[in-house]
């Protein structure tokens, strides 16, 4: 194997400066499979191939968002990331060190800094355990401190995120959803991580309450140095906090690059889609604009469709699309890579 | 000029332990045959409330219709039996619900449920009723339908059973289709095939559409008109392309201000609503709005503003309406909406 081709993984290469070249996360063909079991053997009759293969960098400092339907496993990759459930093949790195091949007790240590922020603030949150525990619990879980610089901790974290620092023996039923979700975030920035992966923070939010918490993780950013995997299916909040996106479809990434490439100038005809999808709050731009509408259902990771797993829904799939995975390939520049995943993208370029 | 539908001063109230819920404060539209209509808001604004009230679906206990009326064909429908009721819902007004389970049978295949509707409403043959079924469900983009007429609810997906969901409140040729966010649990792939496939019957069959969500951008892209609820009442309504070009109430501005631009090239930072959802077990004595409102003065507190025509066709209900527009409008000239 050559030398890891930053290139081809969808980051800016400069080989010249070794200190920008190196990304916090290196994310290589990881996959995950789930087996699918029946009868009164449970023996094993297939498998969910929810990650087959997805490989990225996430640079340090730097919003990576990942969007995509329902289903195409962008939990299971974020999850898989950070070791919370075992990848079935391929690896991931923290600042160049292999996490898969890491023995538990540095696993341990690597943890605090990489925490989650889940999908629903309704259910992440244990209804019968106080504020107060249920931020400083990760501390708890990796010895960190004592009773009072825990306390104290969690104060600071509950003023950090705008909430009231006299809400730490109060219990989560006694919040509105956002105010829930920032419980979440402090509770995930407890152990000083460097890396967030945050999925679908916002989705169960009131459009209302969305903006709140989209701030709040912006502003956490820049004042923490934090870099983020942003795992959402509302585009235009996505395209709002990226820097670079990544789109995943089926269990793989057909296309990643700069937000605003991805954006403006996409190259994989299911992101063009998807984009022709967003609703736009604004009837006078509805009007002009035309919509690609998908034929079909999206099919079962279960049994992927052959070669390319987008053709039995894509208006320019031909024989070849039919047969051969297309490869993910750069179509931009060295400096500004444009990874997608199509036979047919240079029509697109 | 006559409306097909209209619901006057319309109140809802759940009498619980807790206390007196005031779901629906009075809400008054109209709908016109062949038109559509977009009701918005956050959640527990009363929007399912609202429209279940005119269908005659409020589970009683705890809830109760306690004030106005919905007139339809000339008559009043709360005032009609539950039997006069039955024939109206389905035959002429029809509902896709929230949830697509609710308004599936789970042991029952899809073309029994479809069928017997039509049967009893259209009457036609069984066989007839078959065809019109396996034609239904190929119109709202389900593959092999034909097929599929024998299989149960749990053996659709979520994006099907909701196509399944709109073909059987379609079976009867409803004169008002009720959608209540049909889209909100769907990919956004699948949620463009279902407005797309709603926007098409609408044009070839004529019916009127009652589109509830909490999605702007759907309602932009989707109806003629607009509705905004906040804490049961409706706070402003005006046609589509109106209320976003004149915004003129608080509350809509905004749930504009919070949404990011899609298209922006700049970071814009977003600007949160702040506070609360309303609590609506208390009767609602001064704007509703007030408490998360930066326009609030004194006034606001003192009196409950009622909707007044603000332009033709337009309503804001909102002591303070002309600030929120003027602010509305030089939002639109900064972020550069370039007509
Ligand atoms: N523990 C599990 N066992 C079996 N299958 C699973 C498991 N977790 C996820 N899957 C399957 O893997 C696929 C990917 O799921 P995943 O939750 O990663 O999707 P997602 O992109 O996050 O979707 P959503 O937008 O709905 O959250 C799905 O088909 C899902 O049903
Ligand atoms: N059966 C019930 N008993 C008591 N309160 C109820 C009942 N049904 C609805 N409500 C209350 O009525 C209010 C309005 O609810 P409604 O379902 O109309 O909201 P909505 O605008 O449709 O919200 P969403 O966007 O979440 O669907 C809410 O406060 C809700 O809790
Ligand atoms: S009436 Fe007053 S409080 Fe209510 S929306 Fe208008 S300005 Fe705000
Ligand atoms: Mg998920
Ligand atoms: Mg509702």
């Amino acid at each position: 194997m050559s030398q890891t081709n930053t290139a081809s993984n969808g980051t800016p290469s400069s080989q010249d400066s070794i200190t920008e070249v190196k990304p916090l996360i290196e994310v290589r063909n990881l996959k995950k499979h789930f087996p699918i079991r029946r009868g009164v053997l449970q023996r094993q009759v297939g498998a969910v191939q929810a990650v087959d293969g997805v490989s990225f960098n996430i640079i340090k400092g730097e919003t990576l968002g990942l969007v995509g339907e329902s289903g195409c496993g962008k939990s299971t990759t974020g999850r898989t990331i950070l070791q919370l459930l075992s990848p079935t093949d391929g690896d991931v790195y923290l600042n160049g060190h292999s996490l898969t091949e890491m023995g538990r007790s540095e696993l341990r240590k690597q943890r605090r800094r990489m925490q989650m922020i889940f999908q629903d603030p309704y259910s992440s949150l244990n209804p019968r355990m106080t504020v107060g525990n249920i931020i400083g619990e990760p501390l708890l879980i990796h010895n960190i401190g004592n009773a009072a610089s825990r306390r104290e901790r969690v104060q600071e974290l509950l003023k950090l995120v705008g909430l009231n620092p006299y809400f730490i023996n109060r219990y989560p039923h006694e919040f509105s959803g956002g105010q829930r979700q920032r419980i979440g975030v402090a509770r995930a920035l407890a152990t000083n991580p460097s890396f967030i992966v945050a999925d679908e923070p916002i989705s169960a939010l009131d459009v209302s309450i969305q903006a709140q918490v989209v701030n709040l993780l912006d502003d956490l950013k820049s004042e923490l140095e934090l870099t983020y995997l942003f795992i959402a299916h509302d585009l235009s909040m996505v395209r709002y906090i990226s820097d670079r996106v990544a789109v995943m479809y089926l269990g793989r990434i057909v296309e990643l690059s700069e937000r605003d490439e991805v954006y403006d100038h996409p190259l994989h005809p299911y992101t063009q889609a998807l984009l022709s999808a967003i609703p736009i709050p604004d009837p006078f731009k509805e009007e002009k604009r035309q919509r690609i509408i998908l034929e079909g259902d999206v099919p079962s990771p279960a049994n992927p469709p052959t070669g390319c797993r987008f053709h039995p829904r894509c208006g320019y799939a031909t024989d070849v699309c039919r047969v051969e995975d297309p490869e993910f390939r750069n179509l931009g520049t060295e400096n500004k890579p444009h990874m997608a995943a199509c036979h047919h993208a240079e029509k697109f370029v | 000029m006559t409306h097909l539908l209209e619901v006057r001063n319309l109140e809802t109230r759940f009498f619980t332990e807790e206390g007196i819920v005031h779901a629906v404060n009075g809400i008054t539209y109209t709908l016109n045959e062949g038109e559509s209509l977009g009701i918005v808001g956050e959640s527990g604004s009363g929007k399912s409330v609202g429209v279940l009230s005119v269908m005659g679906l409020i589970p009683n206990p705890p809830g109760r219709v306690t004030a106005g009326e919905v007139i339809y064909g000339g008559r009043d429908l709360l005032k009609l039996t539950p039997s006069e009721m039955r024939r109206v819902r389905g035959h002429e007004i029809a509902m896709v619900f929230q949830d697509p389970m609710t308004s599936l049978n789970p042991v029952l295949t899809i073309g029994r449920q479809m069928t017997e509707a039509m049967e009893l409403h259209l009457s036609i043959d069984h066989e007839t009723a078959m065809k019109r079924a396996a034609e239904l469900l190929s119109m709202v983009g389900l593959p092999n339908a034909a097929d599929r007429l024998n299989d149960y609810p749990h053996q659709f997906s979520g994006g099907q059973r909701q196509r399944v969901g709109i073909a059987m409140a379609l079976s009867c040729n409803p004169s008002i289709l009720i959608a209540d966010e049909p889209t909100t649990a769907l990919d956004v792939t699948i949620q463009a095939q279902i407005v797309d496939l709603v926007k098409r019957l609408k044009e070839k069959i004529g019916m009127a559409v009652i589109w509830i969500t909490h999605d702007l951008g759907v309602v932009a892209s989707l109806v003629e008109k607009v509705a905004v609820m906040y804490s049961g009442f409706i706070v402003e309504t005006a046609p589509v392309h109106e209320l976003y070009q004149n915004t003129s109430h608080p509350y809509t501005l905004g749930l504009l201000e919070s949404l990011p631009k899609v298209d922006a090239k700049t970071k814009q930072r977003l600007i949160p609503i702040q506070g609360l959802p309303p609590d609506l077990l208390k009767e609602p004595r001064h704007c509703p709005f007030a408490p998360r409102c930066r326009y609030a003065v004194d006034q606001c507190w003192e009196e409950n503003p009622s909707l007044k025509p603000v332009a033709p066709e337009h309503y804001s209900a909102c002591w303070r309406w002309e600030n929120a527009r003027q602010d509305a409008r030089q939002r639109m000239m900064t972020i550069g909406e370039v007509a």
